[in-house]
């Protein structure tokens, strides 16, 4: 670089020449240097502040990129076994209301074949053979033979037999993890929890999914990876729902019933405590849906939930309940019931002859079909349709599972007259006894709806009201007096004032045209205690017939009702209710008219 | 002054790559623990479950009901019933089993087996 010099001497020269001070010069240089030596260092600090800002924002770039990634990443979950890492997670248990084990998972292996592994196919045959009885040695010859280079052997094996398939030594034979559902309790609560089985299969693992019951309802919940670890907890309660399945099994055989349905239910929440229906099966081994026959004669069959019945004279209540609720009746007011009551070509009897006239208490308490029919021709067919609406009675219950939507209730389509005499005592409406429990629940728990469920939670909505509380009160005392002196004296459980109603109604020909004379559907709906009602209990009965008299009997008071009064002894100390002495029922309310 | 600080800088940098290559071991190391960790913790959790299905099945009321039939003569167990609910006023002070508490209890026993 040629540095200029600060006082170059020709212009000093020339200053001097003209008489000018040559220091200006000198002056003028420094500052010309001064600007210069400004300007390079200027330009150097910019640069620099360009690689500090680079530098700065490629590093906050590689902060948030990380950030990012690490917010989209899935948390890793301790996997039950590697070996499988594309169908993993394990299904959830389902407990009882008490945190009792119904379902869990259990690991196991299943065992298959590669033919064209194998040493000795004959060996592996017989020894496999003499191991599961269930295969058949010429069978398995036969595929270990073949052309086949895949074959599976058995789904799921106990940690014995893989012990003795393993201590076979073939190098032909392999084991896959399984993960195995389990149901410890056997059938109890089968229809409830329904079954699982394989969905998607390979040799390293498979998914299991649920078949029926809540494990189909809840499948999606069960199997959510992000749910890992939480239970599903029902409303069932493990003792209750086992004492309730074996009286009623007891009672089946007892009566000859080729079918039982119990439903123990929460009248103030709808938590259903226990669903039983019988014949049952075993969830572990689920029986193969049948193919012939009726559908509603197999095992797999939840008759509390599907089973889609008349009545009989359980529906009586409702009649009397919303005539008292409309004001057209009280108790005590008379209704003419002489008989037989003809409505065009059909003619309405009673069981007895009651006389000339009965208060609509004694209508309920002695089980008139006359004095019923009369209030329902009161209270007209559609006020009638609107209350059994409000009731639940025309739409599937709405219990949490798959079966409940195949449980819709037939009805007319044309209500006619006739049709709401008869639905005024159980005839021509079809309902499942869900639908009956939940109803119960609603009229007489005070007169909320009540919405039947089998979840457990912290919380439950009370449902919109259907009857006054006054309505619900008198519902009550009616049906507390057909246990103490009307058709159903054999459902009295001392200190648990039980109240209800019996019903037995004739089974339809199956391929139409009329009735059965000898079959019948009998049926007790009840609640206890009456003056404060905490339980709601259906028992139904499917063709009972108790023949230790000289003639056979199948009404409900004979059939029903006992299997009833023993569920109730037995389930309410379980249920912590302690015996009491029921207040006096007219205490306090005393009618006067003058 | 400055060769110095060029030293510091030259031995800063060879103490930062001996601590990133001992925290890359260290990582490596955590990340293999945890993997064993996990897969203890799978295997804790199976035993569990096995253990869990094996109280359940043992305990389900169909095999506790038989058992209690099995022993009934040393255990006299029967369902709860009704009658069995008691009042304050019945139980027996001072820690002592009033006789005729136990003859109370052994008779309604007896009651049912009849």
């Amino acid at each position: 670089m040629i540095r200029k010099p600060l006082r170059p001497l020709a212009l000093v020269l020339e200053a001097r020449a003209a008489g000018k001070n040559p220091g200006d010069i000198e002056r003028e240089n420094i500052k010309d240097r001064h600007e210069q030596a400004r300007d390079a260092s200027r330009s150097r600090a910019e640069s620099r502040l360009l690689v500090l800002i680079l530098a700065f924002i490629s590093l906050f770039a590689l902060v948030a990129v990380r950030m990012g990634a690490l917010s989209v990443s899935e948390p890793m979950e301790p996997q039950s076994s590697y070996s499988g890492p594309s169908i993993v997670a394990q299904r959830g248990n389902i407990v009882d209301r008490q945190g009792r084990i119904l379902a869990i998972n259990l690991d196991t292996h299943s065992l298959y074949a590669t033919p064209q592994d194998m040493v000795e196919p004959e060996l592996a045959a017989q020894a496999l053979a003499q191991i599961f009885p269930d295969l058949d040695q010429q069978d398995l010859l036969r595929w270990f033979t073949g052309s086949r280079k895949f074959l599976w052997v058995k789904k799921k094996l106990s940690p014995e037999q893989k012990q003795a398939v393993h201590d076979l030594g073939e190098p032909g034979l392999k084991f896959g993890p399984r993960e195995l559902r389990l149901y410890p309790n056997g059938s109890l609560a089968a229809h409830v929890l329904g079954g699982a089985s394989f969905g998607r299969e390979d040799v390293a693992a498979a998914e299991v999914v649920g078949v029926a019951g809540v494990e189909k309802t809840f499948d999606d919940f069960l199997r959510d990876p992000s749910y890992a670890g939480q239970e599903l907890q029902l409303t069932v309660d493990l003792s209750i729902q086992s004492a309730v399945e074996q009286v009623l099994r007891g009672g089946m055989m007892l009566m000859n019933a080729k079918g039982a349905a119990g439903i123990l239910m929460d009248a103030n929440t709808g938590e259903i405590i226990s669903v039983v229906s019988l014949p049952d099966f075993d969830p572990n081994d689920r029986p193969a849906p049948p193919t012939k026959g009726n559908p509603a004669d197999s095992p797999l069959f939840n008759r509390a939930i599907q089973g889609v019945y008349e009545l009989g004279s359980t529906f009586k209540i409702f009649a009397a309940a919303q005539a008292l609720e409309m004001g057209l009746v009280t108790p005590d007011t008379m209704i003419d019931i002489r008989g037989p009551l003809k409505w065009g070509k059909f003619r309405i009897t009673d069981f007895h002859n009651y006389g000339n006239e009965l208060s609509v208490h004694d209508i309920i308490k002695k089980s008139s079909n006359i004095g019923s029919a009369r209030l329902a021709l009161q209270i007209g067919a559609d006020k009638q349709q609107e209350f059994l609406k409000s009731l639940g009675f025309f739409e599937p219950t709405s219990v949490e599972m798959v079966e409940a939507s195949g449980g819709r209730p037939k009805y007319p389509k044309d209500w006619k007259d006739i049709s709401t005499i008869t639905i005024s005592y159980g005839h021509g409406l079809s309902a499942t006894p869900m639908h009956l429990a939940a109803a119960y629940a609603s009229l007489l728990n005070g007169g909320y709806k009540i919405t039947p469920t089998l979840l457990k939670r912290d919380f439950y909505e009370r449902g919109p009201r259907v009857v006054s509380p006054q309505t619900s009160r008198q519902a009550r005392e009616m049906l507390r007096s057909v246990v103490k002196e009307g058709t159903a004296t054999f459902g009295n459980v001392p200190g648990y004032a039980v109240a209800g109603k019996t019903g037995t109604a004739d089974k339809p020909i199956e391929t139409g045209g009329g009735y059965y004379e000898d079959r019948v559907i009998s049926t007790f709906a009840s609640a206890f205690p009456a003056h404060d009602p905490k339980y709601v209990l259906v028992v139904t009965m499917d063709e009972p017939e108790l023949s230790t008299g000289i003639e056979p009997k199948r009404t409900a008071g004979w059939t029903a009702v006992p299997v009833a009064a023993e569920i109730i002894t037995r389930v309410a100390p379980l249920l912590g209710l302690r015996p009491e002495i029921e207040p006096s029922a007219q205490l306090g309310v005393t009618q006067t008219s003058n | 002054m400055k060769i110095l600080v060029y030293v510091a800088i030259f031995l800063m940098v060879i103490a930062q790559g001996f601590w990133a290559y001992t925290e890359n071991y260290e990582t490596q190391k955590s990340l293999a623990s945890t993997k064993r960790l996990q897969i203890d913790i799978a295997n804790a959790r199976s035993q569990l479950g096995v253990l869990n299905a094996e109280w359940a099945y043992l305990n389900r009321p169909d095999r506790l009901r038989d058992l209690v039939d099995m022993n009934f003569d040393r255990l006299l167990l029967l369902p709860l019933r009704p009658e069995q609910f008691g009042h304050v006023a019945e139980v027996p002070r001072n820690g002592l089993l009033a006789d005729d508490f136990i003859e109370r209890l052994t008779v309604s026993v007896l009651e049912v087996e009849e």
